[in-house]
């Protein structure tokens, strides 16, 4: 299993942020990162979530907690990582990323003013990588296997098998192409970043 | 507690303490007699009605049940022989629902007045007939509440005083059949407490229809509509309805406003067919289960991968240290299960 | 071919004491609080399930809509939850294991006919996924703040059992607990629930089915003539008779003797009563459940339920690694109160303290049972978020001083 960053860091919890607008496959993100950890690695994971009242384009936000221990709190006291797919997300969530912390931008969704110089910061062009598969809706799924690369919170492997069995029947290759494409990026652009 | 056990007659204990052996017993409940209704009331004529029809249909007993609400009519469950429940006021319908759809080889039969059906109940009464339950509603209508003294009603005809319209009632009253008929009742049916051999025809009728009935029995109330509007006793509105019924199967139940005097059309009004809530049910389930088998049948050696046949591997992996155990029954994970996560798919929609 | 198969199972529902098929395989799966509650239902043999949808409970509808048809289960979205419960009263009488799920607006509209369920002496489950109230109120966010509406909600006076849940996992365990005591006391449980449980994802172990032990329906052994439907058993809790089965009952909400017929004096109304009430409060010990945690040695004690606990575990921790010996009561079944566990509690600490996502409902039973015995503080919270830790450390550091 690949070393986990935060571990090495001495602490055994990662709270993580996945957030956008409705539509972009946001939760889904979260609920598969939490599933890799939990299900496939056996670790113990909580995911929550808000949105607004609309169905498409409203504020969305999936908090993810791993930890080996069962968590008690269930919501997100910080953020190590922070993974925005849009602008008012970004603005809304940067405050609470930690020193030290990820922070994971669509680069054509988000543009980051006053970049924090405290931070390991990454520029996705999630939504080309998506277009190049064919599909733009599946940039969250690039995202994730981005965030997977740097991060390094959860195995790559793990996150396939909970996207093959979490992604509706029949998208099962695409969804892990994404991935592999996202994680791919990230392995060329990201890991030194 | 010791209490006393109900004497078992000679057929097999369908007699009970009180009885004297009159046909009617193997219905009603002798050791509850004499019963709450008054003199010239149209309860006891439409309970007997009710009891005549089962007789004669041959309709099982025991598959039959009975639920009322709240009020006069609402003591009619309390009478008969049979599996019978007194609700809350007004909630006889989705009671009945749930008996009906846990059990569709049961015959339920609602029997309920006015006021608890398409007043506090209207809105129970109007998705009942909406979803073609397969249930027979049988509603008293006497223009009154009557149990509690005599309120005005959703069916008080304009101008007719009450305990609560001591000026006269200022509303329009529910025309019933009409109600049912536009929400969807497949049976709809109107009779006067004078008209007992055509009663009890329908209800016969009804017992052995699939869906959803609706029979509104226009009663006299002598104590509490009657005598405060000065409309005389029982015997009187029994001489209106011989005067002024039209008997009229088939007519248009938009035609059949009920007003203080004046006509009052009575007759089989709507009697067709369409699919019932149970029928369409049971059809999904059998589609479900087929297209599972269909799904099967592909994913074995020879068949379909189940990767082209569109199935999917099991969701659960198992706790990661306990090797996951054989599929419990022939549930695959597919199907709900792909929404298991309860978030949306949009993300990733198939091609 | 399905059709006929389907109809006897839902009627004989209440009568198997073994998992029917329809069980998710055993394994883990990472569910929220409605899904895990509605696998839980299945698992108890649920197979009728009437509703209507409310946030944030929907995703028990919905998951119940897409699982029953397959499992031989009925379903059905009925116009509104005054509907809905009489709805799954009726489907029980018939003979099935049957639920519904609401939130505090529908609970409201269940209360009517909750009483009906206890009057009449049926089983059924409850699922409140509690929002914060009044009214609309925040319709996504959390609240706790129907406990007493639980409580006493429906008209008159009786006992209730319910029970609150902590996990997604909870609500798996609690459906089928939920489903166990209400045959064992032929009585409506609730499962009170709430949207932070209900919303949030976890990992949600299913246990094989040979493992769920199940409690069946107590169906009279009487032969019909025989039978009427109030004479109790022992523990005071009377066997029913399944619908269409020849027995030929009444029951009415109406105050009624062992026949079931309407008994409307005052003597009449003090033997309904009593039993109603003692057949829970006698049981109460089969019924009771709760968690303690690092109580042994505690100086305080955070007593707290569903959600709330969550924090409250929290709270310990950190508070013990300041040197403050907190422990943590949690109680899992919160009605019939625990009067005897708090009390001992009380008498071994120096303070309780009780925060819940309310303006302080279950410290009063808290006090109540506390006698005096101890400082009993609330830590109360308006609803749509959790308590935050750090304003619960310093209640108890308040407390100690």
């Amino acid at each position: 299993m690949v070393q986990r960053v935060m571990k090495a860091a001495g602490r055994d919890v990662q709270e993580i942020r996945f957030c956008g607008f409705g539509g972009q496959g946001v939760i889904l993100a979260g609920y598969i990162t939490g599933k890799a950890a939990a299900i496939i690695e056996g670790r113990h994971a909580t995911l929550t979530r808000s949105f607004g009242p609309e169905s498409r384009g409203g504020a969305c936000s999936a908090a993810v907690i791993l930890a080996d221990q069962r968590i008690a709190y269930p919501f997100l006291h910080k953020q190590d990582v922070l993974v925005a797919m849009s602008q008012a997300a970004y603005v809304e969530h940067i405050g609470q990323l930690v020193p030290g912390g990820i922070l994971i931008t669509e680069k054509d969704l988000v543009t980051v003013e006053n970049p924090r110089q405290d931070i390991r910061s990454y520029a996705v062009p999630a939504t080309r990588l998506a277009e190049e598969l064919g599909r733009k809706l599946v940039l969250n799924i690039v995202m994730l296997g981005f965030f997977t690369c740097v991060s390094r919170v959860v195995d790559p492997e793990s996150m396939r098998k909970a996207i093959q069995s979490s992604v509706p029947a029949g998208t099962e290759d695409l969804n892990l192409q994404a991935f592999n494409k996202g994680y791919a990026f990230g392995l060329e652009h990201g890991v030194n970043g | 507690m010791n209490p006393e056990t109900p004497k078992k007659g000679t057929d097999g204990g369908d007699e009970l303490p009180g009885s004297d052996g009159h046909p009617m017993d193997r219905i009603l409940r002798m050791d509850r007699m004499p019963h709450i209704w008054c003199p010239g009331c149209g309860l006891g004529t439409t309970v007997s009605c009710f009891a005549l029809a089962v007789n004669e249909c041959g309709i099982d007993y025991d598959k039959l049940c009975v639920v009322s609400g709240i009020g006069c009519t609402g003591r009619a469950a309390g009478y008969l022989r049979l599996d019978g429940y007194h609700t809350t006021h007004g909630r006889a319908i989705p009671f009945a629902t749930g008996l009906h759809l846990a059990n569709p080889d049961l015959k339920v039969v609602v029997i309920s007045g006015d006021g608890d059906l398409s007043a506090i109940g209207g809105n129970h009464l109007i998705h009942a007939a909406r979803r073609n339950l397969n249930l027979v509603v049988i509603c008293v209508n006497n223009f009154i509440y009557g149990m509690t003294g005599g309120q005005v009603a959703p069916t008080t005809p304009e101008g007719m005083k009450a305990t609560t319209s001591p000026f006269g009632c200022l509303e329009h009253p529910f025309n019933l059949p009409y109600l049912a008929s536009s929400s969807g009742a497949t049976l709809v049916a109107r009779w006067t407490t004078l008209d007992v051999r055509q009663m009890v025809n329908t209800f016969k009728k009804a017992f052995m229809k699939k869906g959803f009935s609706f029979i509104e029995v226009i009663s006299p109330c002598p104590e509490l509509y009657m005598r405060r509007n000065k409309l005389g006793d029982g015997l009187a509105m029994m001489k209106r309805f011989q005067s002024d019924r039209l008997v009229k199967h088939g007519a248009d139940p938009k035609e059949a406003d009920l007003g203080a005097t004046g006509k009052i059309l009575v007759g089989e009004f709507v009697n067709l067919d369409r699919s019932t809530y149970a029928d369409a049910y049971f059809r999904m389930v059998s589609q479900l289960a087929e297209a599972k088998s269909v799904r099967k049948e592909e994913a074995k050696p020879g068949g379909k991968s189940p990767a082209q046949a569109g199935a999917k591997a099991p969701e659960a992996v198992g706790e990661p240290k306990a090797k996951p155990r054989p599929a419990e029954g022939d549930r695959e994970g597919r199907g709900p299960e792909k929404k298991a996560a309860g978030t949306p798919a949009v993300a990733t929609s198939p091609p | 071919m399905v059709s006929a198969g389907w109809v006897e199972r839902i009627k004989e529902s209440s009568s198997e004491a073994k998992v029917l098929p329809g069980i998710l395989r055993p394994g883990a799966y990472f569910f929220n609080g409605d899904e895990a509650a509605a696998e839980g239902a299945i698992a108890a043999n649920g197979r009728f399930f009437a509703a209507y949808p409310i946030t944030p409970a929907t995703e028990i509808a919905e998951r119940c809509a897409a699982r029953f048809p397959e499992c031989g289960g009925m379903f059905i979205q009925m116009e509104d939850e005054l509907a809905a419960m009489n709805c799954i009263l009726g489907a029980a009488w018939a003979g099935a294991k049957a639920l519904t799920s609401t939130s505090g607006p529908g609970f409201s509209l269940m209360m009517e006919n909750l009483g009906l369920g206890i009057m009449l002496e049926t089983p059924v489950v409850l699922a409140n996924v509690q929002r914060a109230g009044p009214s609309t109120g925040l319709p996504t966010s959390v609240g706790q703040q129907d406990m007493m509406q639980a409580r006493w909600g429906s008209h008159g006076d009786y006992e209730i059992i319910a029970l609150c849940p902590d996990s997604p996992q909870e609500c798996f365990d609690l459906m089928i607990r939920a489903f166990n005591l209400s045959e064992q006391f032929r009585t409506p449980v609730l499962l009170m629930s709430d949207e932070t449980i209900g919303h949030m994802t976890e990992k949600v172990i299913i246990p094989p089915a040979e493992e769920i032990e199940l409690v069946p329906r107590r169906y009279t052994r009487a032969a019909p003539g025989d039978y009427w439907p109030y004479v109790p058993d022992e523990d005071l809790v009377p066997p029913m008779a399944r619908a269409g089965t020849g027995y030929r009952y009444h029951v009415t909400g109406l105050t009624h003797d062992h026949r079931g017929y309407p008994d409307l004096d005052a003597e009449g109304q003090h033997q309904l009563l009593w039993r109603l009430k003692n057949k829970i409060l006698q049981n109460q010990k089969k019924i009771l459940s709760f968690e303690m945690a690092r109580m042994d040695d505690a100086e305080v004690c955070l007593l707290a339920y569903g959600c709330s606990s969550r924090v409250a575990r929290s709270v310990m921790e950190l508070a013990r690694e300041r040197g403050i010996r907190a422990g943590l009561l949690r109680l899992i079944t919160v009605w019939p109160f625990p009067d005897d566990l708090v009390r001992d509690v009380a008498g071994r600490v120096k303070a309780i303290i009780v925060p819940e996502i309310n303006l302080g409902q279950i410290v009063r039973e808290v006090e109540r049972a506390a006698r005096g015995r101890t400082k009993v503080v609330s830590v109360p919270h308006a609803g749509g978020g959790l308590h935050t830790e750090p304003a619960v450390l310093q209640v108890i550091e308040e407390a100690l001083r």
